[in-house]
Parts: C-alpha cells; sequence; structure tokens
C-alpha cells in the first residue's frame, strides 16, 4: 500500500522532471525498452503455451467420468479423479482449520504485542523468515516425525497430510496478517485505548476486524500454495491409487496432485491424457482460488 | 509502530499538577495475561518447528551415519554418495538462474521504473500467478512439452527423455516472480531525488535505470538472487519428473541427472521401512538439504537488512 502512494505521487511529478524524455527514442534505448517487454510477457507467454498445450493433450477426456469415477487400472480411458479432488478439499479444510487459527494469533503477538527491542523477539522474525524459504519436502520429513511423535502408524491420512501442509503454509500465514494487522493505522488503537478498552479489546474488537480483508486474501494464497503441493504428501505415503472417498481426518488419502504425479510415470497414452485433463482441474482450482483472493482484496480492502 | 507504550499508563507524572495523587498505573488483568501467553505460544510455535525440522533430521541421521561411513556419503560413486545430487542440483539451479535473473530483473525493471502505477496494478499479479502454478504441473509440462517439441522437435538438440536442461528452464520460469517481485521493491525504495537528480543531467531514462537506480538497489537485488537461488534449489516436483532418476556426475545437462530433491521424492515414493538403510538416508540428504537452504536464507536475509538501512 505504500509503495503505490509512493508510485502515484512519482507519477505526479514525472511529466515536470522527464528532461531525458526526447532521448529515450535512441536506438539502444528503444532495445532495452524492448528487452523489458520481452522479460515482461515471457512468463505470460510460457502460461499460455502451457494451458493450451496441457488443455489440447487432454481435451478427449473433459467428461463426466473425469470426476465422478475412481482411478482405474482395468479402463485407462475411463479413470477417473473422485478421490484426488475430494481428498484435496479435505486437505484444504483441514489445513485451514489447523494454520489459520494458528497463524493470526502469532501475528497479532508479533505485531501487537511483543516488544520489538528484545532478542528474542527478533530471533521469531528472523526465524520465521527463514521457515518461510524452506524446502516443502523438508515439511514432508517434518510431519512424519511429527506423525510418529503422536502415535499414527499409518501416515497416508487426512491429519498427516494437513499436519505438512499447514507447517508450510503458517510463515506465509503469519507474514501476510502481520502486513494487514500494521497497515491498520495507529489512530483506531489509539482511539480505543483513550475510552478505556484494554489490549485485548482493542485488538479483537478493532484492529482484527479492520484487517480482515487482508488476512482473507493472504490465507486463500497461502491455501492455493498448499492445493497444488505433491512433495510433502509423496513423504507421508499419500499414493495416488486410492479408490474411496475420505470419511474423517484419520481415513486414507489421496490428492490431485500426488495422482498426476503418479500417472505421469504410466506410459499408456490414455493415462498422460487423463493427467493433462487432471492438471485443468487442477489448474482451475487454483485460479479460482487466486481470482477469489484478488476478489476480496479489491472490493474490501479498505486504504487509509 | 509500538503500542507498547501507550498500555503503560503509569507513566510518571510531574508532582504538582492535578491529579497527580491518582495512581494511573495500568490495573493487572489475568484474563489479558492469558490470552498474550497463548499469543505469544503460537509465535513460538515457528521456533519449535525449526527445533523440531532439526530434531526429526537429526535423529535418523545419526543412525544412518551408524550403518554407512561418512566417506561412502560424501563419495563420487556408490549406492550411498551424495555429490552426484549435490552437483546435479547445482547444475539444474545455474540454469534455472540463467533464465530468472534476466527475466525477472527485466521485469522488475519495467514495473517500478516504467509502467503508470494503473498498468503496474494490472501486470503484477499476472506475473505472480506465475509463481501459482502448482510445481507437478510445471513437471508435466516440461516432460510433456519443454523436451519433446521444444528441445527435441524445434531447437533440435540431442537431450534425452528427462534431463537438466528442460528441469532449469522450466525450474527458471517459476522462479521468475520471486526474484521479479523482491527486486522491484528494492528498485522502487530508492528515493525520487536520485531518478531527478540523473534525469536533470540529461541522461534518458535507460541511462538512469541502469546506471543510478540499479547500482543504488544492487543489495536488494542481491537478496531477491539469493532467495531465487534457495527456492530453485529446494523445488521437487519438476526435478522430480523432468530431471531424471539416475546420479549422474555429468557436467552436461542435455543428460538425466538425480537431484537431491529428486532423490527425496523418488525414494519417497518406494517402499522403505522405517529404520533401514535407504530410509535414513532420506533425512540425511533432508538435512543437507536443509542446511544449504539454511544458510542461503539467512545471507539473503541478513543482505535485505543492511540495505534496509541504507535509505
Amino acid at each position: 500500500m505504500n509503495s503505490s502512494t509512493l508510485v502515484a505521487e512519482r507519477d505526479d511529478t514525472t511529466p515536470a522532471i522527464a528532461t531525458g524524455k526526447s532521448r529515450d527514442r535512441e536506438p539502444m534505448s528503444l532495445v532495452f525498452l524492448g528487452a523489458l517487454w520481452f522479460s515482461l510477457f515471457f512468463g505470460v507467454v510460457v502460461l499460455i503455451v502451457l494451458i493450451l498445450d496441457t488443455a489440447v493433450s487432454g481435451a478427449g477426456r473433459f467428461d463426466s467420468d473425469l470426476i465422478t469415477r475412481y482411478d482405474s487400472t482395468l479402463f485407462p480411458e475411463r479413470t477417473g479423479f473422485r478421490a484426488g479432488i475430494l481428498g484435496t478439499v479435505w486437505l484444504m479444510v483441514t489445513t485451514a482449520l489447523l494454520a489459520v487459527p494458528l497463524g493470526i494469533a502469532a501475528a497479532l503477538y508479533l505485531e501487537e504485542f511483543a516488544d520489538k527491542t528484545k532478542w528474542y523477539n527478533r530471533f521469531i522474525e528472523v526465524n520465521l523468515q527463514n521457515l518461510a524459504a524452506v524446502p516443502s519436502v523438508v515439511y514432508g520429513l517434518l510431519a512424519v516425525a511429527v506423525l510418529a511423535l503422536i502415535g499414527f502408524q499409518r501416515t497416508g491420512i487426512v491429519l498427516g497430510g494437513a499436519i505438512a501442509l499447514s507447517l508450510l503454509i503458517l510463515p506465509v500465514i503469519i507474514i501476510t496478517t502481520r502486513e494487514a494487522v500494521r497497515a491498520v493505522p495507529n489512530e483506531i488503537r489509539f482511539g480505543s485505548l483513550a475510552l478505556g478498552a484494554t489490549m485485548w479489546q482493542t485488538t479483537w474488537k478493532q484492529t482484527l476486524p479492520s484487517a480482515i480483508p487482508g488476512i482473507a486474501t493472504g490465507t486463500i494464497l497461502g491455501l492455493s500454495r498448499a492445493i497444488g503441493e505433491a512433495a510433502p504428501l509423496l513423504l507421508l505415503g499419500i499414493a495416488g491409487a486410492v479408490r474411496f472417498d475420505p470419511d474423517g481426518v484419520t481415513s486414507p488419502v489421496t490428492a490431485l496432485p500426488i495422482q498426476i504425479y503418479s500417472l505421469t510415470s504410466q506410459s499408456q497414452e490414455a493415462y498422460q491424457q487423463a493427467a493433462s485433463a487432471a492438471i485443468i482441474v487442477l489448474l482451475v482450482m487454483v485460479l479460482a482460488l487466486n481470482a477469489l483472493a484478488i476478489f476480496i482484496r479489491n472490493k474490501f480492502q479498505r486504504r487509509w | 509502530m509500538n503500542t507498547q507504550s501507550t498500555t503503560r499508563a503509569g507513566s510518571p507524572n510531574p508532582a504538582g499538577l492535578p491529579g497527580a495523587g491518582i495512581d494511573l498505573r495500568a490495573k493487572v488483568r489475568p484474563t489479558e495475561m492469558v490470552i498474550k501467553a497463548g499469543l505469544a505460544g503460537s509465535a513460538l510455535l515457528s521456533v519449535a518447528i525449526t527445533i523440531g525440522i532439526v530434531i526429526a533430521l537429526v535423529e535418523p541421521v545419526i543412525s544412518f551415519f551408524g550403518q554407512v561411513e561418512f566417506g561412502e556419503f560424501f563419495a563420487t560413486t556408490g549406492d550411498f554418495a551424495v555429490i552426484p545430487l549435490v552437483s546435479a542440483t547445482l547444475m539444474v539451479t545455474v540454469i534455472a538462474l540463467l533464465v530468472a535473473v534476466p527475466l525477472g530483473l527485466g521485469a522488475a525493471m519495467y514495473l517500478s521504473e516504467y509502467a503508470s502505477a494503473r498498468t503496474r496494478r494490472a501486470l503484477k499479479p499476472t506475473v505472480e500467478l506465475l509463481a501459482g502454478v502448482p510445481s507437478v504441473v510445471y513437471g508435466f509440462f516440461a516432460l510433456a512439452f519443454v523436451t519433446p517439441t521444444l528441445l527435441q522437435d524445434i531447437l533440435s538438440i540431442g537431450v534425452g527423455f528427462t534431463n537438466a536442461l528442460a528441469a532449469g528452464l522450466v525450474l527458471g520460469v517459476m522462479i521468475v516472480p520471486t526474484v521479479a517481485s523482491l527486486s522491484e521493491d528494492a528498485l522502487s525504495a530508492v528515493p525520487q531525488a536520485m531518478r531527478d537528480g540523473s534525469l536533470a543531467m540529461g541522461a534518458n531514462r535507460m541511462q538512469t535505470t541502469l546506471r543510478v537506480v540499479l547500482p543504488a538497489a544492487i543489495s536488494g537485488v542481491a537478496a531477491a538472487v539469493v532467495l531465487g537461488m534457495s527456492r530453485a534449489i529446494g523445488e521437487t516436483m519438476i526435478v522430480a519428473l523432468a530431471a531424471g532418476a539416475q546420479k549422474n556426475l555429468s557436467l552436461d545437462p542435455r543428460e538425466g541427472m538425480q537431484t537431491m530433491t529428486g532423490f527425496i521424492a523418488q525414494t519417497a515414493a518406494g517402499e522403505n521401512p522405517v529404520g533401514s538403510v535407504s530410509y535414513n538416508m532420506l533425512f540425511a540428504v533432508g538435512l543437507l538439504l536443509f542446511l544449504i537452504t539454511f544458510v542461503i536464507n539467512l545471507i539473503s536475509i541478513s543482505i535485505v537488512r543492511r540495505y534496509r538501512q541504507a535509505y
């Protein structure tokens, strides 16, 4: 938010000071600008090629079997992703229930209560920044150990996957929630405190509600990252071939990205086609979450 | 933002003023203390996670080095050799950075120096969308399109079915948003007065961008590149699918080679009874991976800190 206002100011002053503007049309400058355009749109072109190529090779499989049937070894051309789609939904809901309250609580402590001059609070901050960049496979290894600790022998269950994914997105949620809380102007806190509210009442009834749109955006973006993760689930022994719907947090489960991964190792053409179609389903889920996050940001975000 | 000072209502009140006799110290509120402790506990959980990672990894690693000699692990050949995995990881990471650094920096320079506020608002989410695509999708793309169609047919490079080149190229595209987003923050943080000065001297925008803004933001850009590198080293599914499943010490990017993360994913997908050597080796490679990314992340964080103090 700060940076956008900075840019707005800069734009106002630019016409008056752009004395070098006529020299922007030198050949070298134009080549440079062309290179910048290229780097900006290269990624977009890759994305379009990716979606088109996958959609074309999966085109034959956009039928109801794709989402209503289980994985099938007898009829590769009718294999479906019902278990994966339902499993992914179960994993996402459980992950959100685990990670969101913890993440918000940690962010509130660090933003509103912690004394930033103390070494241990600075240590927590550096630690968080580091955790945000820890490879996802490592979280998979950690989740294996956590499950062993709380006494689950079978690890390929909803709870195991959800623990791994919530460990993975917890730093993301904490960091984005802190940004949202930080953007709430101090006047709101001071006003509340001046009226006699305690610190916690101020946080719970004033600061937190004002920060909800930012928190929701960050949480959804975190979940959209978790939905496509396969690596930590792979370590937990979550396999592609599950042929029933999950019915609880201790039920064995599979996930859409895992099914895609296991299908790519099959050489049959029908499985490759099914994998392409499943990728489109996964992309639709991810893009829908991203669109929802952008919608919330544009619709509800308040600018102070 | 330090709201702490406002909570301590008992700040010294100059004697003689009205109200000097009233005790202004904040009341002790047990519920508030409990809530604060709960929140602090959640924050401490992040430290517990780090400690947990270390413990979870170190325990099997100790038993691994009880079963396998230290020299056998840090060897170039053999069943337990880790050096070929590290060299393959480096190879893929270097290719990825060759793609991601120019593209990410170019996108960042455009967004920060050329785009209007409106264009920026529209383009930034588009670039960031690239980071939202699941990595297993990128892996499939590398395997099903980049290798057969782009590299073999269009560019007629003699690459294998799995190869470091395709994996590195696609991985590079995936980390473009990481490099672009952080570099853009660094470039935007350069004070406007520096640009104004350069433009007033008659430099054009390209000269201003390359010779004034970029050098001023170089430490932030460096931090972005380092973080992108850490992402590339830790990324799993692209290399598990497209880089190969055989240890290979070769420096030829056209060959297939197994990286550290690729090894972890492919070994984990098989049957490894708890406590077996291959199970423990998973954790040994995982610990090495964690330590490498940990050091790189700390370097990135400390660079960012230093540059934040500059302006």
